[in-house]
């Protein structure tokens, strides 16, 4: 070959490895040039994202948030949290204010199809219950007639509340009150008798605001699904898989039995499920435009599902329930990472 | 002549102009919007306000509403609730607001001293942290519904709000008394602790306002009308009423407007204390149907035209009332 097709070559070589490389999408890269995630969380539910004493943020919701900056930083620390409403949070995830929105966010339909979001997958399974107060005497959802229930608006909460009273052919009153505080406290001070939100919520408010826990009964009836996950834009499936991959590193990775204390340890296992998962073989943090070792940095540096869990919800009185791992008798359940 | 023709051609030529270059910007800034909805995958039109509702709104004016109708029916209740809010507040701020113009100028020390305090306590104090301290109050003070207060027979204060007998129908003439039975009270009328704080917040502080206009307007009156009112031999109360307040009131009619206005526009704050107004209900339409554009252009369209309509009506009463000559 002459000198001239020879140089033309490199060049194109050189142009498609470089265009291969630079295939991540928007969000990614904004995020790598701002050097943080931002990320959306609730304002304050105890065990999925509240600030603690110190003004750190923590929660289930949050840890996601620090396992995709583990990912694509390698450092979980590079976030910002934008605390958001019910009201608030769609609009602001649509209008590119953040991220992410990990936010105890029910996964519905319109909420998928409408909004022009993505839901990248579970990470918690609930439903929605109601509180009273023990005095009340109240045994049975069935026994609401005419009661004055506080709830958020913009939730599915609202809606289910108003379609189980409607096909119990029972009637009520909303208070409807937008910030979580400002409920709790129409609630806890008598206004009105009955609180809904998701059962993980009544507990979370149950345990942070009641004065005597068992002065609040929580009724049987789980009367909707609600399945919660983190939630993006349309339109970057980078973006997308990064996210998801994520969530599902951490189920994996309490499935394969990788603890934060024991993955420096498990880095030189010899089994090759966990050594492609860690990235000791293989090239799959390349697929991602991340470093092999994404996944060992999300363990190491918030721990797995089991783990985040146990943290966060375990001391509020959430039991695991359908939030097991798919072999112990629950729903969590990861892709193979291969 | 010829620089006159000019002048106005010029004239007519940069307000053309001026026009051409607000619509382009327009049309960009809706077909910008537009482009990004498609992009996004966002839904966009009007078509959402036939839809089902699926929500159940706190309390309605006039209009019974169950989560089966739709959502166009749902903003129409909270715009009803805006109107019964803002109108009450309005009527009983302008009540207010002139007894505490009047008391700040009374020769009385301590009325004076203390309509003093109201104004510049009410009028420095956000609107918003007001309500919430009438709600605190109304919600925290007063007991269960079981152990409601009874001022008077079939009348029950309690923190689920003042329920009071209706009329059921005027012939024959049937009471509806208010009956707890089960959760709270059924029967008769309610008057909520969102709908009370909100009416007792917005008043109380609009009346801050119209006072100090009722009384710069008092002080407006010429000296020489108090004269000759005191040669007459008119009392005091005779002075107020028959002589100054008259004037005085037609003076303050442009400034109380814009009090007015403000009022209508304040009532919006409901939807920090629960109370269901238009805001509070386009709000959570916004987040359920996701088309926050179509939902903040209803809202603005309705207070556009009900600002401009207090405008309209206040401006034909000043322009009935004023006095010819008059320094206005």
């Amino acid at each position: 070959m002459t000198q001239g097709t020879q140089l033309t070559i490199n060049a194109l070589l050189v142009f498609l490895l470089l265009a291969a490389q630079s295939h991540a999408g928007p969000t990614a890269d904004s995020a790598l040039k701002k050097g943080f995630i931002q990320c959306g969380v609730n304002t304050g539910l105890a065990g999925f994202a509240q600030p603690d004493s110190k003004g750190e943020w923590r929660g289930i919701d949050v840890d996601l948030c620090r396992a995709v900056a583990a990912a694509l930083f390698g450092d979980a620390k590079k976030n910002r949290y934008t605390p958001l409403t019910a009201q608030q949070r769609f609009t602001a995830l649509q209008s590119g204010e953040v991220d992410v929105l990990s936010r105890n966010t029910t996964w519905t339909f319109a909420r998928d199809a409408g909004l022009g979001l993505n839901f990248v997958g579970v990470n918690f399974y609930d439903g929605q219950g109601f509180m009273v107060t023990k005095k009340r005497n109240v045994k049975s959802a069935k026994q609401l007639d005419g009661a004055a229930i506080c709830v958020q608006p913009g939730t599915t909460t609202e809606l289910n509340l108003a379609d189980y009273f409607r096909s119990n052919n029972m009637k009520f009153k909303p208070v409807v009150i937008e910030k979580l505080e400002e409920v709790l406290n129409a609630y806890f001070t008598g206004r009105c008798d009955v609180y809904t939100t998701d059962v993980s919520g009544l507990i979370a408010a149950r345990a942070s605001r009641a004065a005597n826990s068992s002065d609040h009964v929580i009724l049987p009836e789980v009367i909707s699904k609600e399945p919660f996950g983190p939630v993006v834009r349309h339109g970057d499936d980078h973006w997308f898989d990064i996210v998801r991959w994520s969530l599902f590193a951490m189920i994996e990775a309490e499935e394969l039995g990788i603890t934060a204390k024991n993955v420096d340890q498990q880095a030189q296992s010899a089994n090759p499920v966990v050594q492609r998962f860690l990235g000791t073989k293989g090239d799959f943090g390349k697929m991602l435009n991340l470093d092999n070792r994404w996944a060992f940095n999300i363990v190491k540096q918030v721990g797995n599902y089991g783990e985040s869990f146990e943290r966060h919800l375990t001391p509020l009185g959430l039991d695991r329930g359908i939030n097991k791992l798919w072999n112990k008798g629950g729903l969590m359940y990861a892709p193979p990472l291969r | 002549m010829a620089r006159q023709l000019d002048t106005r051609q010029r004239a007519v030529f940069y307000q053309i102009l001026l026009l051409v270059v607000v619509g382009l910007a327009g049309w960009y800034f809706i077909a910008n919007a537009v482009d990004n909805l498609l992009a996004r995958r966002i839904a966009s039109g009007f078509g959402f306000l036939r839809r089902e509702a699926g929500f159940e709104i706190g309390e309605s004016t006039l209009l019974s509403f169950s989560a089966a109708d739709s959502y166009l029916k749902a903003l129409a209740v909270g715009l009803l609730n805006t109107f019964r809010a803002a109108l009450l507040a309005v009527m009983f701020s302008t009540v207010i607001g002139i007894g505490v113009g009047l008391a700040r100028l009374s020769s009385n020390l301590l009325l004076a001293k203390i309509a003093s305090a109201y104004v510049e306590l009410l009028r420095n104090i956000p609107l918003v942290v007001q309500l919430f301290f009438w709600y605190a109050v109304i919600t925290e003070s007063f007991p269960a519904p079981d152990q409601a207060l009874s001022p008077l027979p079939g009348f029950f204060l309690s923190n689920r709000g003042l329920a009071l007998p209706s009329i059921a129908t005027w012939l024959p003439l049937q009471i509806d008394y208010p009956v707890l039975g089960g959760f709270n009270f059924s029967g008769g009328v309610v008057l909520s602790p969102e709908f009370s704080a909100l009416l007792l917040g917005l008043s109380l502080y609009t009346a801050a306002f119209i006072g100090e206009i009722v009384r710069a307007g008092i002080l407006a009156v010429d000296r020489g009308q108090y004269e000759a009112a005191q040669s007459q031999g008119l009392s005091q109360a005779q002075l107020m009423r028959l002589i100054i307040l008259p004037q005085a009131l037609r003076l303050v009619v442009p400034p109380v407007t814009s009090q007015y206005l403000n009022c209508a526009k304040n009532s919006s704050l409901a939807v920090a204390i629960g109370y269901p107004d238009l805001v509070s209900i386009a709000n959570t339409t916004i987040n359920q149907t996701g088309q926050a554009i179509e939902g903040i252009a209803i809202i603005m369209a309705v207070y556009l035209t009900i600002s401009l309509a207090i405008s309209e009506a206040m401006n034909s009463y000043n322009q009935r009332i004023a006095l010819r000559g008059a320094r206005t």
